[in-house]
């Protein structure tokens, strides 16, 4: 057994048997959020999604949303631009800090 | 009665009959208004998600006696007012042509389903010419059905084989030259999506604005409609599936996306398929499973009887759940859409 299982995924709305009002405000709000056509179309919130399942590094969100993008007629092109762009950003989160390495270099008069 | 023919009908968990009950759903025939014609399982393709499993290898075809009491039933059944043929690829029965011209004769709405590289490619086994398709198509008004799994080169080159997206833009130029997807003409020219793997398609009305904007863009091609048709988990795509053992994922995902309003407008209600040896069945997929409807006896075209056929028992099964799905799918793509 492996600590992620792809099949635990199925269930997800278990997580629900104690306190479910708050797992059903948890899906009410999600549902509304990520699988609606909104000024974003479902296409552009599953591939957002899809950025943040690999940002976050979530096996069970890559699964889900690697499909998610397809069913809702995205292409890999668009969906290797979208991890791209997290990949990126992550990279970006990581060199901005080196202004911190500057200024603690100065400090220390290096 | 079709009791006789509900042997056939695999008992197993996926029991798309206890889905209708459950949902106090009743699927009677509303009418036979085509008669979908099956006329030879060859193909110049071998497609990874062909449900008639059709290749070069293939050498069933229709016989001239055969056709000719399918253009009996036709001329007979004023109701069925539309004959659609489909393969393998259709125009590799020789009497194709033939099939066409007399139905048109008899003022009947002819469709085809016509895979588009068979323009380019001929008769894969004799090396037969069929590059005069397009103006026999608009000669004779033919509507043409097309399958595209995608816009792009790499989605329909890992469906339908390398090399089959290239030419398939080549011929669908050639179709547009002679008339086609133009929406002044009377020619039309539907492509049909079906996805690439095991998921569902997108919703029919976005995916075709995406084609339409992409096909134009890249290429100035112009088609009427797309439809979105789900893979059947039957056949080559089964196998497929269960050797990537994803059959039963994905059997779970046609079951928990079933639509009422979808199963209320499937396409075996209006329609009957005829194979090849002149068999017939509610459609084709259970042409492929070999369930054959049953009136007091198999039926064939060549003991045709409208009434009883319109009163018959449609025979379900799992596979049918392909057909429930999401907005459903049927040959004339997604259906609650």
């Amino acid at each position: 057994m492996n600590y992620y299982e792809s099949k635990d995924l199925n269930r997800f709305a278990e997580v629900g048997k104690f306190k479910p009002e708050l797992m059903n405000k948890f899906f009410d709000y999600y549902g509304e959020a990520t699988n609606t056509d909104g000024a974003l179309s479902k296409r552009e919130k599953a591939l957002i999604a899809l950025a943040i399942s690999h940002f976050k590094q979530c096996p069970y969100c890559i699964d889900a949303y690697t499909t998610a993008s397809l069913e809702a007629g995205a292409n890999p092109d668009q969906m290797t631009e979208a991890i791209h762009v997290a990949a990126s950003m992550a990279a970006g989160m990581t060199l901005v800090h080196g202004v911190q390495m500057l200024n603690n270099l100065e400090k220390s008069g290096a | 009665m079709a009791e006789s023919a509900l042997h056939l009908v695999s008992n197993n968990k996926y029991d798309f009959n206890k889905k209708l009950r459950e949902n106090n759903i009743d699927l009677p025939p509303l009418s036979i208004d085509t008669l979908q014609v099956n006329v030879t399982l060859k193909c110049n393709q071998a497609c990874l998600h062909c449900h008639v499993d059709a290749s070069p290898k293939r050498t069933e075809q229709m016989n001239k006696v055969t056709v000719d009491k399918c253009l009996e039933i036709l001329k007979d059944n004023s109701q069925i007012n539309t004959l659609d043929i489909t393969g393998g690829a259709p125009e590799l029965n020789p009497y194709f042509d033939y099939f066409v011209l007399e139905a048109k004769k008899l003022g009947k709405h002819v469709m085809v389903r016509h895979n588009l590289t068979v323009i380019l490619d001929g008769d894969p086994l004799t090396g037969e010419s069929k590059s005069y398709l397009p103006k026999f198509y608009a000669e004779n008004e033919v509507e043409v059905i097309s399958s595209l799994p995608y816009y792009q080169e790499y989605f329909t080159d890992k469906q339908r084989g390398k090399g089959v997206f290239q030419k398939s833009v080549d011929s669908l130029r050639m179709l547009n030259e002679v008339g086609y997807g133009n929406e002044e003409s009377n020619l039309i020219l539907d492509l049909v999506y079906n996805p690439v793997g095991a998921f569902l398609p997108a919703s029919q009305e976005s995916l075709e604005k995406d084609f339409k904007k992409e096909l134009w863009k890249n290429f100035q091609i112009k088609f009427n409609n797309l439809y979105t048709i789900t893979n059947m988990p039957i056949h080559r795509f089964k196998e497929q599936l269960e050797r990537q053992g994803t059959y039963e994922d994905y059997m779970e995902k046609l079951i928990n996306a079933f639509n009422p309003v979808a199963a209320d407008g499937v396409m075996c209600r209006s329609l009957l398929s005829v194979s090849y040896d002149g068999k017939i069945y509610d459609c084709d997929f259970n042409q492929m499973l070999d369930m054959q409807v049953f009136t007091n006896k198999p039926m064939t075209v060549f003991n045709f009887d409208f009434q009883k056929l319109v009163k018959r028992d449609i025979i379900f099964d799992s596979h049918c759940f392909g057909c429930t799905a999401g907005s459903g799918s049927s040959c004339g793509g997604a259906i609650s859409e």
